[in-house]
């Protein structure tokens, strides 16, 4: 059982919940991510690692509710326990001084980009991070972002804070202002619209692209290949040879059919929570 | 004089779930001897000098011995003297192949049909785990702490050996449960889960200690649990995890599974029971699994039981060469599976968004022996023909897991990133580390990890008290 130390509320469907597990906390690197299940009827869901404190023993996640397990892992509050929380996983971000890099983080992705920022930062890199979200409500941890970063956008899909625009907007601006040699490499992480968007931006000025895909998982060791990825021609494991590739080289279609396999079961599960535990999902 | 015993040819047919009834269910089908039946199959062992079975078990059952205490009706003193060299009987009395094993060897097999010794095996496990099982004898503590890395059979059986051998045993485990392939893969009609779990709970009762949630590789690896966290040797058993695909095209497909995630999804999670349990599968109308072995015959069997119409196995060779047992083959056509032999997929075909609604194959014809002594399947060309299947299982086989074998420093790899150990001690070419089962050997079966986990603790224990001197 492992114990959550921490709930934040970002918004109603944007949580942040800090996780007592030492074993995980010792190890882990940005751009690595967790397996958890939070009860023994649970599935077990992928979660990119937002931070960690390797003292306290900690880790922090951020959850953005869509289906019936965020949903329910949304009504635990501090002191409950998750069942199961497994990690890390996956190969860490390749962390080298590059020159200058640029962040990207849209919605809940913005919370795994912000370790990566960090430790770009720390290793030399001018870090140029641009944050978004569909509307302010949805945006957070701008203020952590700032820290990291050596300068920051923020813009909002419908304009209700700072700008209106899309992250690939400001992405593009930037590359134009700066000159596209000028830029050494690209991370975006975030919904899989959102990365295939700025992979089409930065695939146009030859800028080499990281995203760190979010493909259905079981195990999460290897084991099941249910999240295998065209990447570059060749079927490759999210969980264990990712979740970070280059962009320019994903099928981004074929995870986006992939990612849909159970689209119809998530729902009928999310209706029939909604239905019966009185946490107001679903709304 | 001893009385001239009366001869049964035949075992007495073991009890089972009826096909038509059980393809809906997931309820264990072999249903288990009866104290009668038992004693009756018991009596029919010869009790002969020989003792031939005893050397087609890999982990040494004294198979005489309990059969006579079956036959007294002495069951409690038959457990116990399986338990003596085999820690999970209940899964072995169901799983072993025994008719490649002790059975192959009965003397009463060469005119008749061997002694049933699988069945009384099950039978004894089952009757102890009925009753409550009596906690076996540990030797005093040696001070020692011994890793064990994948709790499947091969390192159940070495953290049983070692616990009862008086060492500190902690087995870690990736999944968020104990049991390896026992749980994740073979299905729950073939091996209950509470079966396997009882097993484990008696483990614990020998003083192991085991850790779920724990992926060595990723939370430690080897040499850091060794050097940081104290282990004075470790046994290495974490299978083969590693699922084959054939790498044609329309593989990734929606409605394409490795029969991994397939049994996973199945067996671990228990989709069966979706939306009770929040784990979904998709299982369409016509079902095709590609490979001939045990876990084909589950992932098929599974199939039918989760709704398809119809499943096939699609085998590139024929019948005769089917590696699975015969006994899974026997329930598989009971069942009404369907085979599609000398078949093999060429590509797979999808629909616009990306679903399987069929599969390109290609008639095959038996050639000449290859490397393994079976005729080499031939294409024939031309013989192109579309199956209608909406999903496709690929059960082809499983490379050893490399999460361990790629962070452990100075373990010699084989050419298939399987762990290199010497057979005869399970030792590897870095000292304090040993490793057995399927990440040795590539898939194969249960008992074999089993034999494998059980010579490893003889060597583990070995090296330890030399250690010490």
């Amino acid at each position: 059982m492992f114990k959550i130390l921490e709930k934040q509320v970002f918004s109603p469907i944007i949580k942040q919940m800090v996780i007592e597990a030492p074993r995980v906390a010792r190890k882990c690197q940005p751009g690595q991510f967790v397996i958890l299940r939070i009860h023994e009827e649970g599935e077990r869901i992928p979660l990119t690692i937002a931070d960690f404190d390797r003292e306290k023993g900690t880790i922090t996640i951020v959850f953005q509710e869509v289906g019936k397990t965020t949903k329910q892992l949304g009504t635990l509050e501090a002191g409950d326990y998750i069942k199961d929380f497994v990690g890390p996983l996956g190969t860490p971000s390749h962390i080298e001084n590059f020159g200058t890099v640029i962040c990207v983080g849209g919605g809940v992705g913005i919370a795994p980009v912000f370790p990566i920022a960090r430790a770009l930062k720390e290793a030399g890199n001018h870090v140029i991070s641009i944050i978004g979200a569909r509307t302010r409500d949805l945006l957070f941890w701008e203020d952590r972002m700032r820290e990291v970063s050596s300068e920051l956008f923020v813009t909002t899909d419908d304009g209700s804070y700072v700008r209106k625009g899309f992250v690939t907007d400001v992405l593009k601006e930037i590359i134009d202002a700066r000159g596209k040699d000028n830029i050494n490499l690209v991370l975006a992480i975030g919904p899989q619209p959102m990365m295939r968007a700025c992979c089409n931006v930065t695939k146009d000025y030859g800028i080499k692209t990281i995203v760190s895909l979010n493909a259905l998982m079981v195990d999460g060791t290897g084991m099941c290949g249910c999240c295998r990825v065209t990447v570059g021609g060749q079927t490759r494991f999210v969980c264990v040879d990712g979740p970070e590739f280059d962009g320019h080289q994903v099928d981004f279609a074929e995870l986006a059919r992939r990612s849909a396999t159970f689209r119809a079961e998530e729902q009928r599960a999310l209706e029939r929570h909604t239905c019966q535990c009185g946490c107001g999902g679903g709304k | 004089m001893a009385e001239k015993k009366e001869i049964i040819p035949k075992k007495h047919p073991m009890p089972a779930q009826e096909p038509v009834e059980r393809i809906r269910n997931f309820n264990e089908v072999a249903l288990g001897y009866d104290e009668e039946t038992a004693v009756a199959e018991a009596k029919r062992c010869l009790q002969c000098k020989k003792e031939p079975c005893r050397q087609g078990c890999p982990v040494e059952v004294d198979i005489p011995a309990f059969i006579k205490l079956v036959a007294e009706r002495d069951f409690a003193g038959a457990i116990k003297k399986i338990k003596e060299k085999n820690a999970l009987p209940a899964v072995c009395g169901r799983v072993c192949p025994q008719e490649n094993q002790c059975e192959k060897y009965c003397t009463l097999g060469k005119k008749h049909e061997p002694v049933g010794i699988g069945r009384l095996e099950r039978f004894c496990a089952d009757w102890e785990l009925a009753r409550g099982v009596l906690p076996q004898e540990v030797a005093p503590p040696t001070g020692f702490k011994v890793a064990v890395v994948g709790s499947g059979p091969a390192g159940l059986t070495c953290a049983a050996d070692l616990a009862k051998l008086g060492h500190k045993v902690t087995v870690f485990e990736a999944l968020h449960v104990a049991g390896g392939v026992l749980m994740y893969g073979i299905p729950e009609f073939r091996l209950p889960k509470r079966v396997v779990q009882a097993e484990i709970e008696n483990l614990k009762k020998l003083g192991v200690e085991i850790v779920t949630n724990a992926v060595v590789g990723k939370f430690a690896t080897v040499d850091e649990l060794m050097e940081e966290e104290g282990f004075d040797a470790v046994f290495i058993g974490t299978g083969a995890g590693l699922p084959y695909f054939m790498n044609i095209p329309g593989e990734n497909s929606c409605g394409v599974y490795s029969a991994n995630e397939f049994l996973t999804r199945t067996n671990l999670m228990k989709a069966y029971l979706f939306p009770e349990w929040d784990t979904p599968i998709k299982v369409g109308r016509k079902v095709a699994v590609i490979g001939g072995g045990n876990v084909a015959m589950d992932a098929a069997r599974t199939a039918l039981r989760l709704g398809a119409e119809e499943s096939w196995i699609v085998y590139r060779r024929s019948e005769k060469e089917l590696p699975a047992r015969h006994e899974e083959v026997e329930h598989a056509k009971e069942e009404g599976i369907k085979f599609a032999f000398l078949t093999n997929p060429v590509r797979i075909l999808a629909d616009e968004n990306g679903w399987v609604k069929g599969m390109e194959c290609l008639r095959y014809e038996l050639g000449e022996p290859d490397e393994s002594g079976r005729r080499r399947p031939v294409p024939i060309p031309g013989s192109e023909f579309v199956m209608d299947v909406d999903t496709v299982v690929v059960a082809i086989g499983q490379a050893p897991n490399p999460l361990v074998p790629r962070t452990t420093r100075g373990l010699e790899l084989g050419r298939k990133g399987n762990i290199v150990a010497d057979p005869q001690t399970g030792a590897t070419s870095k000292p304090g580390v040993f490793a057995g089962g399927d990440v040795v050997t590539g898939a194969a079966t249960v008992i074999l990890a089993m034999g494998a986990g059980r010579i490893a603790a003889r060597s583990i224990h070995d090296y330890l008290l030399h250690k010490r001197a």
